[in-house]
């Protein structure tokens, strides 16, 4: 039986030993104070009694967020300051950080999604010199971090994961009609589709408001076919193009051939059920749907009284078109406050907790759900020991872009994504709506907001 | 410490001096009507006038999350009134509210006639009647958003076991139904509001003219008409007012419920200002949302108290 480390991984690469990955990773990162607090074996000298206060969601995956309240008082310890993690809904963490900034006062590192950054520029500290050492260190960030987290050429926030959506398939329903790899073009998923939604197996995708599954295939699909919501410029209103039609008449025809047409107003949760009750046969989705099947295996089943997740695979990214294969994912970053009267402590906590052995626990207790922020963590050994369909996030963000593109993700992007304009373009393509008028509404629409 | 003086002195000196000249001025009016009215004004001045004052300059200012910003004038405006998801958002509140209001007042009314009649467990079902108005919104909600549910909905599940239903009813999911359970909830939240205020009323109404009435030979239906609903039109128009201006500006129950979706067919001011002044950092213009509720509620509020006057002085 081979070891895990040496067990060859889905992407085809070599895993790497913890050691080997430990020590390869881990000689950069010594710039900054860290490395000073290490040789000098004692804590920084931060006033008496300072404490670090850290707002952060609370994760999917309850073992990520029982990891980071281990790691508090190892951190309040390592910094000689009491450092507490506060976890909150994701849906308030906008809400506080908004009063936060505003009063000037609340917690001194808040976790930021998307782009956030560029949101709330103007509130947050230079983070630069936490950032650059750790991407040095690491292999390098994914590219999508240049875009959400970097504002005006300065890191706004430390870059701390990425959470990828994927298509979940039902193997055995695909492999009855001859299909034993997912499609690689979206017109091969359509022809797939097609055969499934006779067998009233449809595929099953979201296009309702919500914050997660309709938003990461819309964008994706526009952009496989060359649209994109401005030039990269940012300035000029690119969407009523070749590319923008080409992909609404695909999604037309994509909806009617192969999709479950109620779609078009499920939310994230809407797919989850209809592809554990049976209903669809793939969905775009994080790793929750196969996650909760297995953890829920007696009473998720197939049609012949399996535990489904023995029969879950995940395709990746989702498939390509004329200009590439592309992703939108969710990646996280850490923000350090102008408000804050700890931001020489709230750097020094990110530097520690971006130490290898404090974020590699972390990293660990995701256990695929979210990816490093660097592209070193695609080599680590934990690759080899997750489940088989859970191994397609090990590389997925490399292909991720944010919104905004061609254009840098700035705040007017965020409020086309608010809107939800780009997946309403696709809904009202899929109600029957011509496309040339549809790239002309959602013009009008991005004009407004543009400028 | 030998120069501190004497407890017993302070004791006896204090009242010679200080009560005086502060007895003097309780005893002048216009002081004593200041003082009495100040903690009013500063919680009043806190909390009712800043917000209002800072909203207001919010709304003709380009600020953003952290950005003070300048003024802008009317610009805010101008926007959200060509944005198509913001005449959405207002043509929902106004149904939301209208249709909501007029069951609440509805099926209040018969709960509370049903109510005010003498029963076994009487003082068990008032007190079980008001549980939907007591449990905390977002509590209840997250309840109906389970019996909503596409697949799992229990309400599909009973209408499909009796064979009412073949296809599952996408509650939260079409659009036209998706207001339609908003709405529900919200009837179903408001409707005990309703029917205790109205019971309270109708308590007051004397018997002995119901009986005078039935002496006259008038039905059920025209005592309630000639008798019931004209005593009880100042407390219902008191109680219609307050419920128009909380649906009006009502938020947890479509934020927790539907978030505004699908298709912006659920948004209402408040969660398409919170939209836009919270998730996309734009604070002005999400301002500018918020105050646009204010001309027609301040018109409906005007309209209500000048005929809740006209009633109560004729």
């Amino acid at each position: 039986m081979k070891k895990p480390d040496e067990e060859e991984t889905r992407m085809g690469k070599k895993s790497v030993g913890r050691r080997t990955f430990l020590k390869a990773t881990g000689a950069a990162l010594t710039a900054g104070g860290l490395a000073g607090i290490l040789e000098a074996r004692r804590a920084p000298a931060f006033a008496q009694g300072a404490k670090l206060h850290v707002l952060r969601w609370v994760d999917f995956i309850p073992e990520a967020d029982a990891e980071l309240k281990r790691q508090a008082p190892l951190a309040s310890k390592a910094l000689g300051a009491e450092v507490t993690i506060e976890f909150i809904n994701v849906n308030d963490l906008q809400a506080r950080t908004t009063a936060a900034i505003e009063s000037k006062a609340g917690a001194d590192i808040i976790q930021l999604l998307w782009n956030w950054p560029h949101l709330y520029a103007s509130a947050l500290v230079d983070v630069s010199d936490v950032a650059e050492p750790i991407g040095k260190a690491q292999g390098g960030y994914y590219d999508i971090f240049n875009s959400t987290a970097k504002v005006g050429g300065k890191w706004l926030g430390v870059p701390h994961g990425v959470i990828g959506n994927t298509v979940a398939y039902r193997r055995s329903w695909h492999e009855e009609i001859g299909v034993k790899e997912f499609p690689k073009t979206w017109d091969e998923w359509r022809q797939v589709g097609k055969k499934l939604k006779a067998k009233g197996r449809p595929i099953g995708q979201a296009l309702g408001h919500s914050f997660g599954d309709p938003p990461t295939f819309c964008y994706p699909l526009l952009w496989s076919f060359g649209g994109a919501e401005t030039d990269p410029s940012g300035k000029k209103v690119a969407i009523n193009s070749k590319g923008t039609i080409e992909s609404l008449k695909f999604f037309q025809a994509f909806w009617k051939d192969a999709c479950d047409e109620g779609g078009l107003a499920w939310d994230d949760t809407n797919n989850n059920r209809a592809f554990h009750a049976g209903e669809i046969s793939a969905t775009l989705n994080g790793a929750s749907i196969y996650v909760v099947a297995k953890r829920q295996q007696d009473k998720i089943k197939d049609d012949k009284g399996q535990p489904l997740y023995l029969d879950i695979e995940h395709g990746a990214p989702l498939p390509g078109g004329p200009a590439g294969r592309f992703a939108l994912y969710v990646p996280f970053q850490h923000g350090v406050m102008k408000y804050s009267k700890n931001q020489k402590l709230a750097k020094e906590f990110l530097k520690w907790h971006h130490q290898k052995a404090n974020y590699e626990k972390w990293f660990e207790a995701n256990g695929a759900y979210s990816v490093g922020a660097t592209k070193a963590w695609e080599d680590h050994p934990m690759w080899g020991k997750v489940d088989k369909p859970l191994r397609v996030y090990q590389a997925a963000a490399r292909q991720a872009r944010m919104f905004g593109y061609a254009g840098p993700a700035t705040a007017k992007a965020t409020e086309v994504y608010t809107k939800y304009i780009i997946v309403d373009m696709y809904a009202k393509a899929a109600q029957g709506m011509k496309a040339e008028d549809v790239a002309k509404w959602a013009e009008g629409e991005l004009r407004k907001i543009y400028g | 410490m030998a120069d501190a003086p004497a407890r017993e002195d302070i004791v006896t000196r204090l009242p010679a001096v200080r009560p005086g000249a502060f007895r003097r001025l309780l005893e002048h009016e216009q002081f004593l009507a200041a003082l009495l009215l100040s903690p009013t004004l500063v919680i009043l001045g806190l909390f009712i006038a800043y917000p209002f004052a800072k909203g207001i300059w919010l709304s003709v200012s380009s600020a953003t999350v952290g950005n003070p910003g300048v003024f802008i004038g009317a610009e805010n405006f101008v926007k959200v009134w060509n944005d198509s998801i913001f005449q959405k958002a207002a043509q929902n509140t106004v149904i939301y509210t209208a249709v909501a209001t007029v069951f609440k007042l509805g099926l209040g009314m018969i709960l509370a006639l049903l109510l005010n009649h003498h029963f076994r467990g009487k003082r068990l079902i008032r007190a079980s009647i008001l549980l939907p108005f007591i449990i905390p919104t977002v509590l209840s909600t997250f309840a109906w958003k389970w019996m909503f549910d596409p697949t799992f909905s229990v309400i599909n599940w009973t209408l499909y076991y009796f064979g009412l239903i073949a296809q599952r009813i996408p509650w939260l999911s079409d659009s036209n139904l998706a207001l339609g359970s908003v709405i529900i909830v919200n009837v179903w939240r408001g409707m005990p509001f309703f029917a205790i205020t109205l019971l309270a009323g109708l308590q007051t109404v004397n018997p002995e003219l119901h009986e005078a009435a039935a002496m006259d030979g008038a039905n059920g239906w025209q005592r309630f008409w000639r008798i019931t609903w004209p005593l009880l039109l100042p407390v219902t128009m008191v109680v219609v007012l307050f419920s128009v201006i909380q649906t009006f500006a009502d938020f947890q129950l479509v934020y927790v419920l539907t978030g505004g979706g699908p298709a912006n067919s659920t948004h209402l001011f408040a969660t398409y200002a919170y939209q836009i002044g919270v998730a996309t950092g734009l604070l002005g213009e999400g301002a500018a949302i918020s105050l646009a509720m204010f001309p027609i509620l301040f018109v409906i509020v005007i309209l209500q108290l000048w005929y809740i006057r006209r009633v109560e002085g004729a």
